[in-house]
């Protein structure tokens, strides 16, 4: 059994930190290269915070950690982040 | 709270009326937040059930349908405990990535939908936005579950599909079948797909939501038939912290 599920849950953390949604943003994976919406991310909620790894080769991309009053936001597995930014 | 509806024995609709309700796409969700009285605080992300028309009502109507989860710490709650009148807290609309917009780019592509279980939330969402805004965008649905009796929004499908305006449902059935049907129960494959599916040459836009099992089950399957996987959305949710 399965026992990740995917990025489209980290929407309502990351929204705090950003001012735009960012799960439907491209990242691309430092270890192997390969390029997937933040949505699409396998996520694993079960560490103490969420922990998103690359569905291509399953490296750790990011880890997000909502505390009280602070959240940590580790992008140690993503080279970018492409954002489709409205009106150009 | 405005108003609760009782979907099956194991799921509610749960009518929320949200003062100053930004709007939101179909598909998105919402993260609900429950805080006991020794400060004990607990989220969990529920799919947006109803058409983001109604979000845009006075006052505005934002509907969730929560399925009870035995072991849930937050399900039972809010399928048997919250009652009418009571506030809930919510974070929302969430997610800009499984959606589907009437009026976006890609408005006009055929659509097909693949529920397993009440993955079927947010592709209803998207049913009811394509009626609410008169889009002609022909949609298919695909819908498994276990039995007739976990059937969500089986009588507005009925109808729906009946207004023959383009849509087309076609259920699954993993366990048992209606009684008097002759359809084999089994779980969605190649030929499901192919006969109550769009071909790959029509492009459609696919949106598959379900347990992880289900998502990867059925996306591999797309993939394998033709489909280009850039134009597969999925949603996946899990035994915790998952939606719907």
């Amino acid at each position: 059994m399965s026992d990740y599920m995917d990025g489209n849950m980290l929407g309502g953390t990351l929204g705090e930190l950003f001012t735009m949604d960012v799960t439907a943003a491209t990242i691309t994976c430092v270890s192997c290269g390969a390029s997937w919406a933040i949505a699409e991310t396998h996520v694993y909620p079960h560490a103490p915070g969420m922990v998103a790894r690359c569905p291509t080769c399953e490296e750790v991309l990011l880890r997000l950690v909502r505390g009280p009053g602070r959240a940590w936001l580790d992008l140690r597995g993503v080279t970018s982040l492409q954002v489709a930014v409205p009106g150009g | 709270m405005a108003a609760v509806r009782d979907e099956t024995a194991t799921a509610r609709t749960i009518v929320l009326d949200v003062p100053q309700w930004p709007g939101h796409l179909a598909g998105q969700h919402v993260d609900v937040r429950l805080t006991a009285a020794d400060g004990y605080s607990t989220e969990r992300s529920y799919s947006i059930a109803s058409a983001p028309a109604d979000g845009e009502a006075d006052p505005p109507v934002v509907e969730l349908t929560v399925q009870r989860l035995p072991d849930g710490e937050v399900s039972p709650y809010l399928t048997q405990t919250l009652a009418v009148g009571y506030p809930l807290e919510l974070r929302g609309p969430v997610g800009g990535w499984f959606v589907w917009d009437p009026d976006g780019p890609a408005s006009t592509r055929p659509v097909l939908l693949v529920a397993g279980g009440s993955g079927v939330v947010p592709l209803m969402a998207m049913i009811r936005e394509r009626a609410a805004a008169g889009s002609r965008a022909p949609f298919k649905l695909i819908y498994s579950v276990r039995d007739p009796g976990t059937l969500l929004y089986a009588d507005e499908l009925a109808r729906r599909e009946q207004a023959g305006d383009g849509l087309e449902v076609t259920y699954v059935y993993t366990r048992t079948a209606p009684p008097g049907s002759s359809q084999p129960t089994g779980r969605i494959n190649t030929a499901t797909l192919a006969s109550a599916g769009w071909p790959p040459d029509r492009s459609p836009a696919v949106f598959v939501c379900g347990p992880t099992g289900f998502v990867e089950a059925v996306a591999n399957l797309l993939v394998r038939a033709g489909h280009g996987a850039g134009g597969i959305k999925t949603e996946r949710f899990g035994p915790s912290g998952g939606k719907p």
